[in-house]
Order: C-alpha cells, then sequence, then structure tokens
C-alpha cells in the first residue's frame, strides 16, 4: 500500500462518549482525497458517530466528551475559530433518510447557497443545474424545478438531498447509508453518481452493506464496537484481511 | 359453532357500546345547539343596522351597541398586539433553545399554572398593576394588556407544541447545509409550525374577547355613548355589556339582550372562522 501523500481528512486519537457510553476509542484515521472511503462494520462500531465528528455535527449532541484531534487539510476543525457553518459549508451531508425541506426543488438545492450569502440568480442557476447533474437527477427533474419536492419518489429525494449538499461546492462529502431506504434501482443510481462525484470531492460513506462498501469504496476501515480495526485500500480488506476479527465479519461469522 | 354466539355476543356488546359513545358525542353537542338557537331565534329581531351602528339611548334601552362593538374589537387587537409577539418569543425560546434545566422546568410549570388562574384574578392584578402602579388609569390600555397577559399562557403552550411537533431531522439537515440555529427555525421550522401557532393565537383572543372579569377593573365603562378617543380612554365593551343590561338595568327589553349576546356570539364564531380558513390554507400549502 502506497503511502497517502496528504490525506485530505486525518483522524488522531480520537475517543468520544455520549455520558458514560463511549461510542469510539482512540481511533485513528487517515482519508484520501477524491477517493471513497467507506466506514463499515456491525450496527453501534460507531460509523455514523465518526461521521459526525468530521462536520462537527455531533456538536448539537448534549452531554458528550471528546478527546483526539480531526484534521481538515491539515487544520485541527475542533481547535479553529472559524465558526461550524464555515465548516459544514466545506464538508457535506446526505443522511439515511432523505428529508427535502417543505418547498419546490429549486428552493432545496439552493436552501444551501441562500444562507450562505449567494445572491446572484445567475450564479444561483448555475449551482442548481450543476449540483443536480452531479447528483444524476437533472433529466428527471428538469421540467418541474419549482414543483414540489415531496411529490419526487424515495430515491430522486435521496440524489435531491445529493444535490442540496453539493450546492455548496464542499470539498467533503459525508454520506451516511445514504442507500438504506431505496429500492435496487435506485440505489444502482446512487452509487453510478458516486463513480462521477469521487473526481471531484473527497467522500466518506457509511455502506448500508459489506457489498456497498466493495462496489463503491476505494479505500474501506473496519469498525467494531467503537475500535478501528484496520483500514487499507478496498480490494486488499475485502481479499487479504489481516484481523481476524475482519475476516470473521467480512465471511458472515458473526454480524 | 361456540365462534357464532361469541361473535354474536360480541357484536351485541359492540353495538351497545357505539350507542353509548355515540349517545355521549350527542350530549357534548346538544347544548351548544341548544345555546346558540335559543340565542338566534330570541335575537335576531334586535339585529337592525340601527342596532349594529348606532349609539345606546335612554338608558341603553333603545339605540345600537356600536361602540360595545368597537370596544371589543379594539380590547382583542390590543391584546393581540401585545401577545403574539411575547407568546411566540417565548415559545421559540422554550423549544429552540432553552435547555432543561429546573428553570425552564419551573418557566413550564408556572405556565401550565397561570392558565388555570380565575379570569378575575388576572383582572385584579391588571387593576393593580396597570391602571393604579403604573398609572395608566383605566384604559383600553390596561384592558388589552390585561387581556393579553391572560391570553399568553394558551399562546405559548400550543406554540411551544407545534414547535416541537416539527421533527428535529429539520433542524439537523439545516445545521449540514452550514444554517445557524436561528436561520433554521425562520426558514423550515416556523414556517411549518405555523397552522399551530396560529390555532393558538386565535384560541386565546377568542377566550380574551368574550371575558368580563379582566376588564371588569381595568377598562370598561358603564355607559359611555361615544367612541373611545386614545389608548387612555375608557370604553364599553359586549360582555361587559351583556352582563350591565341583564342584571343591572331594571326593564331591559329581552330582545336587546339577547341581540347583544348574539353579536358577541357572532364575533367570537368568526374569529374561529378566521383561524380554520387560514389553518387549512396553510396546511394545503405546506403539501409541498
Amino acid at each position: 500500500m502506497k503511502p497517502l501523500a496528504q490525506p485530505k481528512i486525518r483522524i488522531e486519537q480520537v475517543t468520544y462518549a455520549y455520558g458514560d457510553q463511549v461510542a469510539l476509542r482512540d481511533v485513528t484515521l487517515a482519508v484520501p482525497a477524491r477517493a471513497v472511503t467507506a466506514l463499515f462494520g456491525p450496527a453501534g462500531s460507531g460509523k455514523t458517530t465518526l461521521l459526525r465528528l468530521i462536520n462537527r455535527l455531533n456538536d448539537l449532541v448534549e452531554d458528550a466528551h471528546m478527546t483526539g484531534r480531526v484534521l481538515l487539510d491539515g487544520q485541527d476543525i475542533y481547535a479553529a475559530t472559524t465558526p461550524t457553518s464555515v465548516l459544514r459549508r466545506r464538508v457535506g451531508m446526505v443522511f439515511a433518510l432523505p428529508l427535502p425541506i417543505p418547498g419546490s426543488i429549486r428552493e432545496n438545492v439552493l436552501y444551501g447557497p441562500k444562507l450562505a450569502g449567494v445572491r446572484d440568480r445567475g450564479r444561483l442557476e448555475e449551482l442548481l443545474v450543476q449540483s443536480l447533474h452531479q447528483a444524476a437527477l437533472w433529466d428527471e427533474v428538469q421540467d418541474r424545478l419549482d414543483g414540489p419536492a415531496n411529490a419526487l419518489s424515495g430515491g430522486q429525494q435521496q440524489r435531491l438531498c445529493i444535490a442540496r449538499s453539493l450546492a455548496l461546492e464542499p470539498e467533503v462529502l459525508l454520506l451516511d447509508e445514504p442507500t438504506s431506504g431505496l429500492d435496487p434501482i435506485s440505489t444502482a443510481k446512487v452509487e453510478e453518481s458516486l463513480h462521477e462525484l469521487k473526481q471531484r470531492y473527497t467522500i466518506i460513506i457509511v455502506p448500508h452493506s459489506t457489498q456497498q462498501a466493495a462496489r463503491v469504496a476505494d479505500h474501506a476501515a473496519f469498525l467494531l464496537l467503537g475500535d478501528l480495526i484496520e483500514s487499507r485500500p478496498v480490494k486488499e480488506i475485502f481479499t487479504t484481511p489481516r484481523d481476524r476479527r475482519t475476516e470473521d465479519y467480512i465471511t458472515g461469522r458473526f454480524g | 359453532m361456540a365462534a357464532q354466539p361469541i361473535s354474536s355476543r360480541r357484536s351485541t356488546t359492540q353495538r351497545l357500546g357505539f350507542a353509548l359513545l355515540a349517545a355521549a358525542a350527542l350530549l357534548v353537542v346538544a347544548p351548544i345547539l341548544l345555546v346558540i338557537g335559543t340565542i338566534i331565534v330570541r335575537g335576531i329581531a334586535a339585529i337592525t343596522p340601527e342596532f349594529l351602528t348606532a349609539m345606546p339611548r335612554d338608558g341603553m334601552k333603545a339605540g345600537g351597541i356600536f361602540p360595545a362593538i368597537v370596544g371589543t374589537v379594539l380590547l382583542t387587537l390590543g391584546a393581540a398586539l401585545a401577545a403574539i409577539p411575547i407568546g411566540v418569543g417565548g415559545a421559540i425560546y422554550l423549544a429552540e433553545y432553552a435547555r432543561d434545566t429546573s428553570l425552564t422546568r419551573a418557566i413550564r410549570l408556572a405556565i401550565v399554572n397561570l392558565a388555570g388562574i380565575p379570569s378575575v384574578v388576572y383582572g385584579l392584578f391588571g387593576l393593580g398593576l396597570f391602571v393604579l402602579f403604573l398609572r395608566f388609569g383605566t384604559s383600553i390600555l390596561a384592558g388589552a394588556l390585561t387581556l393579553a397577559i391572560m391570553t399568553l399562557p394558551i399562546i405559548i403552550s400550543t406554540a411551544e407544541e407545534a414547535l416541537r411537533a416539527v421533527p428535529t431531522e429539520f433542524r439537523t439537515v439545516n445545521a449540514s447545509l452550514g444554517g445557524t440555529r436561528w436561520q433554521g427555525i425562520r426558514q423550515i421550522v416556523l414556517p411549518q409550525a405555523l397552522p399551530g401557532i396560529i390555532t393558538g393565537v386565535i384560541l386565546g383572543l377568542l377566550r380574551a374577547a368574550g371575558e368580563t372579569a379582566p376588564i371588569l377593573f381595568t377598562v370598561a365603562a358603564f355607559y359611555l355613548p361615544r367612541l373611545p378617543r386614545s389608548p387612555f380612554d375608557q370604553t364599553m365593551a359586549l360582555p361587559y355589556h351583556l352582563y350591565i343590561i341583564s342584571t343591572q338595568v331594571p326593564g331591559m327589553p329581552l330582545e336587546i339582550q339577547y341581540g347583544t349576546a348574539l353579536v358577541l356570539l357572532a364575533l367570537v364564531l368568526s374569529l374561529n372562522v378566521t383561524a380554520t380558513v387560514i389553518r387549512s390554507r396553510f396546511r394545503r400549502r405546506r403539501q409541498w
């Protein structure tokens, strides 16, 4: 495995607890730029927690403690004096269940840019078209941009949520089981768009199955009950896992 | 074989149960219909253009109730003006910002208890604070503020309820898109909670419009056949007017009493209908 020149994100010795419930234990992980990294492992292993630490969404949780550092381009995002809203524009997130904001497709996509202060109509239009293209949704919605977002199918809504995150032109995209509520065809479309997106974005995904990790990811990290067991290029981790526990999980001996 | 009698017995008991529940529902509706029906039948004859737009004459035994109508409308509007920003603001604080501490729990407890305080106590409080201490005198300002305080608990608790009913996930989505907490409230949460908030506001104002006790010591004039000239003026008001013409003036024609009741009822019901229309319109728009 060739060393990562400059990882986009470095998670250094992060321990995180909700009250006295430890969710992550001394986790260290380097995330390469412009590639898809999958965090996989059984439920309750801390995948979502780890993901939410990268855009400080866990700040909203009361009574939680964290030690360690999370570096974005070498900068500790928890030490930085920049507001979290600025960080979250750089690190976008898509959730397991698509949740359109009540309003039109256009309003949904442009929600972030408008809050960020983009006023220029031409620029907004450009962001709208570009994001919907990137999320592979443009062809299906181009003639009803001002129609209700809730009228879209579940798969379309999820791609709309991806487009909504992309409209901020983030550097990193966090995806938390983005296809868990979708049928196989919609899932395939979302996965397809990921192959396009990784040309430009650093993507971290919590896949909804090990198979999906193998399909979409370049790198994978295996988490088990708050411990990061191993993290390597996806081909290696699935063919020749180094740790016994990884092998047991992949081959389905537990999980 | 065994199943047949059981199921038929069950359906008999079930039918009996439904009948009882239907009877209970009817019992709830019947008095309302009777009250409204009686007031309409007995009062409709009094409703003339003069009754609605003229000043009272002959010791209120003739003429109209125009100043009382204007007074009630002004008091209700004044109460709304004071209570809506404070009530909705308080609800936003409690639902969106306040952490669950003993202080916020005490505030909530106070609000629940305030809703249960008899209205005459609000009246005395308004007399003490607004009329005497703040020297507003017996005035529309003092009356409207007293009514506002009385409606605050209703507005705060229904508005807080409406805000909490908006799923947390919307706030998370807003944060993930770089929105501040206030931006999320303003752009996503409030619009969705608006129908519920409006309902609360109207419910509170309905109560205020029909109350006699809170305005008794703070604003209401026994007989003042002119329109108020400033917020520091006294005014007649429908509930109080109804009270005095029913109990304090001997020989008052019954027709005028019922007519006054009918006008008050119509005013309150039309406010209610307005609320329902606004609510359903918002709800339809919210569908997408």
